[in-house]
C-alpha cells in the first residue's frame, strides 16, 4: 500500500465510524439520547416558557375560577382564576432554577469534602465526619428551616440553607468510594509513578468513583425541587404569587374533589423534570464506566 | 561504593493491634549497575514491603522504622516529599503483582502511559504518543497505533503486564522493581514477559530487582539471589553457587521441594514442614527453628547476621559450617 493513500482511507473511516457510533449508542443506551432531549427541552422552556404563555401567569381574573380544562383553558383555572398553563410554562424557570442550584453547588462541595477526607483520613477526616454526623443527626427539614430562621425567608438565602445541608449526600457517598478505591493497585502503581497526591486525587479516583455521585445528583435534582416547593408552601422559600409548581399542589388541595386539575398538572411537570433527570442520570453513569460502551 | 542501590539494614514495622509486626527486619542487599537481583520467598516474607520501602511507599500503620536506603550514593529515606516525585516512576519504577487492577479503568491505557512521560520529562504531547506507540511495539503488543486508544478492560492480563511494564519503563528507569509480575499469569505467558524484561534489560542496561516465589523463573533470569524468611535475609548468593552450594537450611529446603524434571525416575519431593511463622510472636532466635532440620538448643540464641560462607556468599544460619563441612 502507498504511503499516500493512507490519510485518506483514514478519514473515510472516521466519518463513517461517527456514525456508526450513534446509532450504536441509541441501540445500547437510549436512555442517554432520551434523557438528552429532555433535559434540552426543560431547559428550552425554562429559558422561553415565560414568554410563550397565553395568559399572565399572576393576574387574578374573579370571572374565570375554578374552569375545568377547556380550549381556552386547556389545563384549567385555579381558585383566582389563573391559567394554569400558564403558570406551568412560567414555573419551569423557577423549580428548574431550584433543582440546578441546589445540586451543582453540594455536588462540587461536598465531592472536594469526600476526596480529602477519604484520601488522607487521620485527623482530618475524623473532624470532617463528626461535622457530617452532626448535621445528620438532625431532621433534614428541621435543619433547614432553622438555617432558615436565622437567615431569614426569601428565595435566596432557600438556596443557601438547602446547600448548607445539600453537601452532606456527596461527601458521604465519595469518602466511601474514596476509601475502596484508593487501596485499589492502580492507586498503588500511580503513586510508584511519582504523580502528586492532586493529580492522583482528580486525574484517577476521581473519574473512577464519580458516577455514584452524578445519578445521585441527577435524582437530588428532583428532590431539590420538592424541598424548594415545601419549603415554599411553608412560606420560607418562594413567595406567594409566585407559580412555583409545590406551592401549586398544595394550593389545590383544598379543592382536590372538585377540581382535581388544579394539583394533577404541575404534579406532571414534576414527574416530567424528574423523568428526564434521571434517564440523563442513568445513561450517563453507563456511559462512565467504560466497561458498558 | 560503585552500588547503584544499597539498602542497610532496613527495618519497616506495623504496628497493628496484635502487636508490631517485623514484615522488614534489618535486611541489607544491594544490587550493581545492570544486575539482577531475585529476592524469593514465601509469602508474608517481606518481600513486597522490600521493594515497597525502597520505592517509599509505606502507608499508615506501615512505618520505616530505621536503616537507610541508598540510591546513588544518596539516602533517599532522608528526602523530602517533593524530591521523591523525581525518583518515583523516573528513576526507579516498579511493576505490580496484579495486572487486572493495576492500571486505572476509566482511561485508555495510551493517557496513562503519556502522563508518565509528560509528569517526568518537558515533551510535547504528540511526541509523548509517538514514545508511547514506540514503547508499545518494543513490549509487543501488536498493532501499537491502534491498541493505544483502548481500556485496559480490553486488553488480556498478559497484555495488560505488558502495558504496566512500558509505562514503568517509559522514563528509562535506573532500577526497576518487579513486585512478582508474572504470579497473576499462567506459565506460557509468565514465560515471554520474563524473555521480554530479560531483552529489555539488556538493551537499556538497567537493574532489576525482581520478587518471586518461584525458583524456576530464579534460575532462568537473575544474577544473584537473596532468599528471605518472616522478615529477614536468610542467605544471599551468586545464582549457581546458591543453586550448587546453598548453606542454609531454608534454602535447601526450597530447593529440595522443586520438581527438577530431569530425571525419569519417580522422584520424591521433600516439602517443608509447618507453616511460615506468626510475624506478630516470632520465636527467640532464628525465626525458622520450629521448621529447621537442623536445628538445636544454640539456635534460640542465634543472631541473624548475614556470615561469609566464601567471598559473595553469605548465610544467616550460625550453624552452616557445623552442618555441612
Amino acid at each position: 500500500m502507498t504511503v499516500a493513500a493512507l490519510p485518506e482511507q483514514n478519514k473515510l473511516v472516521t466519518r463513517k465510524s461517527r456514525w456508526m457510533s450513534l446509532t450504536r449508542l441509541w441501540k445500547r443506551n437510549p436512555a442517554i439520547i432520551l434523557g438528552i432531549i429532555l433535559v434540552t427541552a426543560i431547559i428550552f422552556l425554562a429559558i422561553f416558557g415565560p414568554s410563550l404563555v397565553p395568559y399572565d401567569p399572576i393576574a387574578q381574573n374573579y370571572k374565570v375560577r375554578l374552569q375545568p380544562p377547556s380550549s381556552q383553558f386547556i389545563f384549567g383555572t385555579d381558585k383566582f382564576g389563573r391559567d394554569i398553563f400558564s403558570r406551568i410554562m412560567t414555573g419551569f424557570r423557577i423549580d428548574l432554577q431550584i433543582g440546578i442550584v441546589c445540586v451543582i453547588f453540594p455536588f462540587i462541595f461536598g465531592i472536594f469534602i469526600g476526596l480529602i477526607s477519604g484520601y488522607y483520613g487521620g485527623f482530618l477526616d475524623n473532624l470532617l465526619m463528626r461535622i457530617v454526623d452532626i448535621s445528620v443527626s438532625f431532621p433534614f427539614y428541621v435543619l433547614v428551616i432553622a438555617i432558615l430562621a436565622i437567615l431569614g425567608r426569601g428565595v435566596l438565602n432557600m438556596y443557601v440553607a438547602l446547600i448548607m445541608v445539600g453537601w452532606i449526600a456527596y461527601a458521604k457517598i465519595i469518602r466511601g468510594e474514596v476509601l475502596v478505591a484508593k487501596n485499589m493497585e492502580y492507586v498503588l502503581a500511580a503513586r510508584a509513578l511519582g504523580y502528586s497526591n492532586g493529580r492522583i486525587l482528580l486525574n484517577h479516583l476521581l473519574p473512577n468513583i464519580i458516577s455514584p455521585a452524578i445519578i445521585f445528583a441527577m435524582s437530588d435534582v428532583i428532590m431539590c425541587i420538592m424541598e424548594g416547593s415545601s419549603l415554599g408552601f411553608l412560606g420560607l422559600g418562594v413567595q406567594a404569587p409566585a407559580p412555583e409548581w409545590g406551592v401549586m399542589i398544595a394550593d389545590g388541595r383544598e379543592f382536590i374533589t372538585q377540581a382535581p386539575w388544579l394539583s394533577i398538572f404541575p404534579g406532571l411537570a414534576i414527574a416530567l423534570v424528574g423523568i428526564s433527570f434521571s434517564m440523563l442520570g442513568d445513561g450517563l453513569s453507563s456511559l462512565l464506566r467504560p466497561t458498558d460502551r | 561504593m560503585g552500588d547503584l542501590l544499597r539498602v542497610e539494614n532496613l527495618k519497616t514495622y506495623f504496628k497493628t493491634q496484635n502487636g508490631v509486626i517485623k514484615a522488614v527486619d534489618d535486611v541489607s542487599f544491594s544490587v550493581t549497575q545492570g544486575e539482577v537481583l531475585g529476592l524469593v520467598g514465601e509469602s508474608g516474607s517481606g518481600k513486597s514491603m522490600t521493594c515497597r520501602s525502597i520505592m517509599r511507599l509505606i502507608a499508615h500503620p506501615g512505618k520505616i522504622v530505621s536503616g537507610k536506603i541508598w540510591f546513588q550514593g544518596e539516602d533517599i529515606l532522608s528526602w523530602p516529599m517533593n524530591r521523591l516525585v523525581n525518583y518515583r516512576g523516573a528513576q526507579v519504577s516498579m511493576i505490580l503483582q496484579e495486572p487486572m487492577t493495576a492500571l486505572n479503568p476509566v482511561q485508555t491505557v495510551g493517557l496513562q502511559i503519556e502522563e508518565t512521560i509528560i509528569q517526568h520529562e518537558r515533551i510535547s504531547k504528540n511526541s509523548a504518543r509517538d514514545r508511547s506507540i514506540e514503547l508499545f511495539r518494543k513490549v509487543g503488543i501488536p498493532a501499537p497505533e491502534r491498541r493505544i486508544k483502548e481500556y485496559p478492560h480490553q486488553f488480556s492480563g498478559g497484555m495488560r503486564q505488558r502495558v504496566m511494564i512500558a509505562i514503568a519503563l517509559a522514563c528509562r528507569p535506573k532500577v526497576l522493581l518487579a513486585d512478582e509480575p508474572t504470579t497473576a499469569l499462567d506459565v506460557t505467558i509468565q514465560d515471554q514477559i520474563i524473555r521480554l524484561v530479560e531483552a529489555l534489560q539488556d538493551e537499556m542496561g538497567m537493574s532489576v530487582v525482581w520478587v518471586t516465589h518461584d525458583l524456576g523463573v530464579v534460575a532462568q533470569l537473575c544474577d544473584r539471589v537473596a532468599v528471605m524468611y518472616a522478615g529477614h535475609i536468610m542467605e544471599l548468593a551468586d545464582v549457581i553457587e546458591l543453586f550448587e552450594n546453598s548453606r542454609h537450611p531454608y534454602t535447601r529446603g526450597l530447593l529440595e521441594s522443586i520438581p527438577s524434571g530431569e530425571t525419569r525416575e519417580v522422584q520424591k519431593l521433600i516439602p517443608i514442614q509447618g507453616q511460615p511463622p506468626d510475624l506478630c510472636n516470632l520465636p527467640a532466635g532464628c525465626p525458622f527453628i520450629p521448621r529447621c532440620r537442623y536445628s538445636d538448643k544454640s539456635c534460640t540464641s542465634a543472631d541473624l547476621t548475614l556470615r561469609e560462607v566464601k567471598p559473595g556468599h553469605l548465610s544467616a544460619c550460625k550453624r552452616f559450617e557445623e552442618i555441612w563441612n
